[in-house]
């Protein structure tokens, strides 16, 4: 018996942020498939408007709005929905639901939780309920004790004996948890930990243990199947979401896998999980316990779909979360299909005859100050999944994939110099470490002492390593070579670099003796039935492919690029591109083959398309299965940057690159010809040169006048780009971070200050504007796009302005000959308008203006690259509503990191909503990233005098509404100049009270709003820093923009938050 | 592992596979058939229903975890932990990556040593994806592996056309007492091959177990028993003749009957029902059986014969059905404690949901 109820409220995760990211529209997004193929009417809450879920074709109703009690209770009223599912928008979702029934709203709405129910939920989620349940079924947690002080925490990590590990209850990715050697460690660890928890767990460190995790899955006739399992590489100690994990358990044998097994299950049927969930296991490496057990313990238990649960599905091609939506409607596993092979059951076990190993994606070098050490708290912004059927092989492919300049495991460019410290601790760099540890002598034994890495592991690499210690000759290579090359997962640039040849040299040698990829299918099965779908992998452990080469080219065919693994800078928004381009190609009744490996993604939903490989993005992978498939062409432009690298590769491959030439490509991506392209059509660009020594920088610099913004072309670590004020920190930065040099030449250009930054998005058809959207940033230049605040449409522009983008988009069009989306960044100075930037290809903003606007502008770019007529008159600056993006950051997770806004990107993740007025919207998004609106008290430091002066105004509105600004001497002297009330509060170097440190670790502040000198960058810079970490770290909230503050008090003075209208995205 | 040397696999349709020896460098020959289960070697390849056969593993990284120590009893005997029996029990093995390094606190050698010690031949290198995909499209077959390719027909006797279970089970009657003295349930095992955990799994429970080959009638036993209990076995059932004509007339003594796999087959041919050989059979630990009105199991598995549910007699009825391919995964009878089921409820290798079958079993004796 399925639900009888119709209405079913979904709630979303929001932006995404470390901890949280795309898997939960993947999640989302396949509750919604299942529940509408039920006939169910769905409201989904989700103000992420750069994902799949959020497309007006998926639900009934978009809600773009804050996932949190206020606002889901507001739209309960109006929706009146029978259901709500908890379970498929991560932690956010989860702790929603559960305040929506402690506040008793779902029983005063009579809405009825589908799936596992909140009972279940808080006793998975409360740590001290859920070993008091465990201990009920005899089932052993590590030794722990659940404090509510500081006092009672130092207390019990005495108890337990150091070192022990804190875990905060009710967070996400393990945010305020962390270990303590010793009094003073723990004592700084409890109070971080309590800002983000009522409650910390003290628990026994099982440092070194093995971490094992099996996804469970229970219907409501009691039916009870793990659909896999999984192991990290990484010892327990290293957040799972951190750690390198591979699928099936390797190392396991089958009663230790069982022994696993049935535990999970036990745990989960006594938990009454309905749905799916995620069990979490330590299990001692070395002995049977005195029980004749394994000697093991549950570390925790997610009642939800997860990132893991994720990456599971992927793994075993299992749709865990489609599943678990119609098992919240009351279907049993052995009623509902198996979707890969349409002959079997879902109530079965994937058997897999491959492994698929998982490497976290991290970001850390972004992100100035940050302490760079993984462990129990999640740093990583992404993920990639390789499959193939051998260790070496996924792993080397999983290096490649995360495109962070490697070739593989090893001979790579770059040495790791660190070997011991970054064996012993681990940080991104541990698995290159132990291979270089390898090749430098050390033992597989001395190196699992170091790292406590099951030896099985560094046998495999000592494996591929192995394989590279004899050189050889182009001349010499033969088939056996190259295929055992091949299957040690080593790339043809790798064996270009052994064997003194470069890649297409070796692609050709190595296809003149038939050493080709085989391609496999996923089949949940490993082959017992056949399979319905064309899930795919490469591998060259294997003669013959699964699926026919096709004989020649398919006219009808078109194989669309991936975006690879999320990262600062690109992530779900070029998802959303990738599938929409697939949605629209086979509406015009294409077949679509989609390449990509990012196990968080939609468009890796082997039912997106007709063809998934899951496979690199790299230059010899596309061409093999280009060459395999034999497609029209291939799309490019979709999936960002990295597809876009690949262009004129490609086009020299023989490739038919569909859309905009990858010549024109190369002419936007090269700076040079760039530059030269806008001097001759008379577009006005900021000033800039390239430099080859120190003194000739200063020089221009000087010309030029400072600010500058400077990139070099080989960074030693930090980031990339930086706005230097003097000669002095110009000499700074460059000693310090990067290279100067005829070989590494570094760009100077000119940094305008006081500039608006706009942009275009928009399609051309051989070389004509055919659409565009205009956005307007709030911050003025300098925050990085990908940072800022977007308006569309524009709010403050002249209409000169306006007009002047529009002529130069245009020439850039016809000189380009633009066939397919592009992007154009623009800075505007009292009607001045320079280009910094043009992309040629789909941007990351192209979800928020084709939702904004109502125009789908891939639907445009796709038909435009086939060469469909789709001119028209299409209204894109005049809109009756406001849409408003804000950007989401994580500094939380990222210990010691500068919350900062900068040249460079910082971001994870963006919310956008629909407002009737600028501030409207902008409230609502600010509030959709996890905001919490001033109570009272609100410490202003400002830095440059224009600053102050321009705050004036707002800081006088929020006297007004009786808020206590706190101000530091000379932000209180300047209000205090102009008569506005201020409190003083001395700085944290001025040792006197009252002192910002003292009142932010009292929490007695509920924002801060914190903006730098730019001239005096030096200049109490540290205590800048303390106080914008310290507010990260006490969970305060942070402004640290001038024009976002001013916007801010704006908003606040303009609307309370009941006067925020709850209406749908199609209401507007 | 010393040098690579090739060897192959022949099967009997002209069909040949090429890889690497490990394990006894040497021929075999056997019955062709492959497992998708993801763990458990050292299980698999001592259970002893798989005499007469060359198993293939899906799953493509095998040797991981080593071998735990071993003690060769060819007179299957042998209830020692982490093995199936005494003895390797496959003909050969064929995989497609082999781990030489291993890793785990209880292994003792590795799979290569632990092969070539009991001279059982294995090739690695094999694309097992499409060799399996060959099995499942032509149904199993017989094979060689070989280290020269000869000439000529490929003659290999079928391990199916003998009575194989009455070879592999105990030519003696051995006793096995629980740790608990004075077990008052005694079970006389017709032993066609039975697999440690079974043993286990009655001596855990208390009960006491008197093994008794095949051919045993249990109605000329010197022995004491409560209730009678048929093992699995390698084989086509039919060949086991006297076994089953002596349950059948074993069915008047009214005592508690029960069968798993092979012994379930028995069952059913005792019982009057047909039995028929499956094309590529059912070897893994994810097949889900429903109990017919109940819930659905995630069961291991190890057979290539069912019981035909149309040929049931009228007093037998289907008691688990399986949910991927309706085939019979188990039959009781309406009304006397007569049953048995086609999936390992032992398990070893797999998943342990349906131990509770032992239960039911000794509640009634």
């Amino acid at each position: 018996m399925t639900n009888p109820i119709n209405k079913i409220l979904l709630l979303g995760s929001g932006a995404l942020k470390i901890g949280e990211a795309g898997e939960f529209d993947y999640s989302g997004s396949q509750a919604i498939k299942a529940l509408k193929e039920e006939g169910k009417y769905v409201v989904l809450v989700n103000p992420n408007i750069a994902t799949v879920q959020t497309d007006k074709d998926l639900a009934d109703k978009v809600y773009l709005l804050p996932v949190n009690p206020y606002f889901v209770e507001q739209i309960i009223k109006k929706e009146k929905p029978e259901g709500i599912m908890l379970g498929f928008g991560g932690q956010t979702a989860l702790n929603c639901g559960l305040e929506l029934n402690r506040l008793g709203i779902l029983k005063k709405y009579n809405v009825q939780v589908l799936g596992t129910q909140v009972d279940s939920i808080n006793k998975t989620e409360d740590r001290e309920l859920f070993v008091k349940e465990l201990q009920k079924i005899k089932v052993r947690t590590p030794k722990s004790i659940a404090v509510r002080n500081v006092k009672a925490g130092v207390k019990a990590a005495k108890e337990i004996g150091y070192p022990v590990i804190l875990r905060a209850g009710f967070t996400l990715g393990g945010l305020g948890s962390g270990f303590a050697n010793n009094e003073k460690e723990i004592s700084k660890a409890l109070n971080e930990a309590f800002s983000y928890s009522p409650q910390v767990l003290i628990e026994e460190d099982l440092r070194g243990w093995k971490e094992i995790e099996y996804e469970v899955v229970r219907d409501s006739a009691d039916n009870c199947i793990t659909v896999c399992n999984m192991e990290n590489f990484d010892p327990l100690g290293v957040h799972t979401g951190e750690s390198i994990v591979i699928a099936p358990s390797q190392t396991l044998s089958n009663a230790e896998y069982h022994q696993l097994r049935d535990i999970s299950i036990k745990t989960i049927r006594h938990f009454k999980i309905l749905g799916e969930c995620n069990i979490q296991f330590a299990l001692n490496p070395h002995s049977i316990s005195e029980t004749g057990e394994f000697d093991y313990r549950v570390i925790e238990v997610n009642a939800r779909l997860s990132r893991s649960s994720a990456l599971a599905s992927k793994v075993t091609g299992y749709p865990l979360a489609y599943i678990a939506a119609k098992l919240g409607l009351g279907y049993k596993l052995t009623e509902l299909e198996n979707s890969i092979t349409k002959k079997t059951y879902s109530c079965f076990e994937p058997a897999l005859d491959y492994v698929a190993l998982k490497i976290p994606r991290w970001d850390l070098a972004k992100f100035p100050r940050v302490e760079e050490e993984i462990g129990s708290k999640m740093k990583s912004v992404g993920e990639v999944m390789a499959i193939g059927r051998s260790f070496p092989e996924v792993l080397q492919k999983a290096i490649r994939m995360l495109q962070v300049g490697k070739f593989g495991l090893v001979l790579n460019k770059s040495k790791t110099q660190t070997i011991k410290e970054d064996i012993i601790t681990p940080t991104p760099r541990r698995l290159f470490a132990i291979a270089r540890a390898l090749r430098d002598g050390y033992t597989v034994d001395e190196i699992h002492e170091m790292s406590k890495i099951d030896k099985w592991f560094l046998y495999q690499i000592a494996n591929i390593d192995n394989f590279r210690k004899d050189t050889i000759s182009k001349e010499e290579i033969t088939a056996d070579f190259l295929l055992e090359a091949k299957q040690l997962g080593y790339s043809d640039k790798q064996i270009g670099v052994l064997a003194g040849s470069d890649e297409d040299e070796i692609r050709n040698i190595r296809k003149s003796l038939g050493v080709m990829p085989v391609f496999k299918q996923i089949d949940t099965l490993a082959a017992e039935y056949p399979a319905e779908t064309n899930y795919l992998y490469s591998t060259y452990h294997g003669n013959v492919s699964d699926i026919e080469e096709t004989p020649e080219r398919d006219e009808k065919k078109i194989m669309v690029l991936g975006s690879g693994p999320y990262k600062i800078g690109s992530s779900v928004e070029f998802d959303w591109c990738c599938v929409t381009t697939a949605k629209y190609l086979k509406k015009l009744g294409y077949k679509v083959v989609m390449v990509n490996y990012n196990p968080e993604t939609v468009s890796t939903d082997y039912d997106i398309c007709d063809k998934l490989y899951f496979e690199e993005l790299s230059l010899e992978r596309v061409l093999d299965i280009y060459e395999f498939e034999k497609p029209l062409g291939v799309i490019i432009a979709m999936g960002g940057q990295i597809p876009n690298n690949l262009a004129l590769k490609l086009h020299e491959n023989n490739v038919w690159i569909l859309g905009t030439s990858p010549h024109s490509i190369d002419k936007c991506e090269d700076r040079n010809k760039f530059s030269s392209i806008l001097d001759r059509l008379e577009i006005d660009q900021p000033v800039w040169q390239e430099l080859a020594d120190l003194k000739q920088a200063k020089k221009f610099s000087n010309k030029i006048g400072y600010p500058v913004l400077i990139r070099p072309s080989y960074v030693l670590s930090g980031t990339a780009m930086k706005v230097c004020n003097n000669d002095r920190s110009l000499q700074e930065y460059i000693k310090e971070h990067a290279q100067i040099s005829k070989d590494f030449p570094v760009v100077i250009s000119k940094f305008e200050e006081g500039a608006k930054e706009i942009e275009i998005d928009g399609v051309g058809q051989n070389g004509e504007l055919i659409i565009y959207a205009i956005s307007e940033h709030v911050e003025n230049a300098g925050v990085h796009s990908g940072d800022a605040t977007l308006a569309i449409p524009p709010q403050k522009l002249y209409f000169e302005t306006v007009h002047q983008v529009k002529r130069i988009t245009k020439a850039i069009v016809k000189e380009l000959k633009i066939t397919g989306p592009f992007n154009i960044q623009f800075l505007a100075k009292e009607n001045r308008v320079k280009v910094i930037e043009c992309n040629l290809r789909a941007s990351r903003s192209f979800p928020f203006i084709s939702k904004a606007t109502n125009y789908n502008f891939i639907d445009f770019a796709v038909r435009s690259i086939l060469g469909h007529d789709i001119h028209g008159d299409y209204k894109t600056l005049d809109l009756d509503h406001i849409v408003v993006k804000a950007p989401q950051f994580s500094f939380s997770r990222l210990s010691g990191a500068d919350p900062i806004l900068g040249v460079e990107m910082s971001s994870t993740g963006e919310v956008a909503c629909f407002g009737e007025s600028m501030e409207e919207a902008f409230l609502k998004s600010l509030l959709s990233t996890g905001f919490r609106l001033p109570k009272k008290n609100i410490l202003v430091t400002l830095g440059d005098i224009e600053d102050k002066v321009e705050f004036l105004d707002s800081a006088r509105k929020l006297n007004e509404m009786g808020f206590t600004i706190y101000a530091t001497t000379n932000t209180h002297n300047t209000l205090k100049e102009y008569k506005v009330k201020s409190r003083l509060v001395y700085k944290i170097n001025e040792k006197k009270n009252p002192n910002i440190l003292t009142m932010l670790e009292k929490k007695q502040f509920d924002l801060v709003i914190n903006t730098q000198s730019m001239k005096h960058e030096h200049k109490s810079m540290r205590d800048g820093y303390i106080m914008r970490r310290k507010a990260i770290d006490y969970n305060i909230p942070l402004i640290n923009n001038l024009k976002i503050a001013v916007l801010f008090v704006n908003s606040i003075y303009k609307y309370k938050i009941e006067d925020l209208e709850i209406k749908s995205m199609d209401e507007y | 592992m010393n040098e690579k040397k090739k060897v192959y696999l022949r099967l009997a349709n002209g069909k040949i596979f090429a890889g690497y020896s490990f394990g006894k460098y040497g021929n075999t020959d056997g019955e062709v058939v492959f497992t998708t289960g993801m763990t458990g070697y050292p299980e698999s390849l001592t259970d002893p229903s798989y005499s007469g056969q060359i198993l293939v593993f899906t799953y493509p990284l095998i040797g991981n975890y080593g071998i735990p120590e071993f003690k060769r009893d060819d007179t299957a005997k042998s209830v020692q932990d982490n093995f199936e029996s005494g003895r390797i029990s496959v003909r050969g093995m064929i995989i497609s990556n082999y781990s030489s390094d291993y890793s785990h606190f209880d292994a003792a050698y590795s799979l290569d040593t632990w092969l070539k010690d009991n001279d059982i031949p294995g090739i690695y290198g094999i694309d097992t994806r499409e060799l399996t995909k060959t099995l499942r499209t032509t149904g199993v077959m017989l094979g060689r592996i070989t280290t020269e390719i000869e000439e000529g027909e490929l003659n290999v006797v079928d391990p199916n056309e003998t009575n194989i279970a009455a070879e592999v089970g105990v030519q003696e009657p051995v006793v096995y007492l629980p740790q608990k003295k004075n077990s008052k349930k005694k079970i006389l095992l017709i032993d066609c091959g039975v697999k440690n955990n079974i043993i286990r799994n009655f001596l855990s429970r208390d009960a006491e177990v008197i093994r008794v080959p095949a051919g045993f009638d249990p109605l000329d036993s010197q022995y004491e028993f409560g209730g009678i209990f048929v093992s699995n076995g390698p084989g086509d059932p039919k060949m086991c003749t006297s076994t089953i004509e002596n349950l059948r007339n074993s069915f008047d003594l009214n005592v508690p009957i029960f069968g798993i796999c092979l012994g379930s087959q028995i069952l059913g041919l005792s019982a009057g029902a047909d039995t028929y050989k499956l094309k590529f059979g059912h070897r893994s630990q994810n097949q889900p059986c429903i109990e017919v009105g109940g819930h659905c199991y995630i069961t291991s598995q190890n057979h290539g014969y069912a019981v035909d549910t149309k040929t049931l007699p009228e007093d037998w009825e289907e008691w688990f059905i399986n949910n991927n391919d309706g085939t019979n995964e188990g039959v009781k009878h309406k009304s006397k404690p007569f049953f048995a089921v086609q999936f390992h409820p032992e398990s070893s290798p797999g998943p342990n949901d349906t131990g509770w079958l032992f239960d039911r079993f000794l509640d009634l004796i």
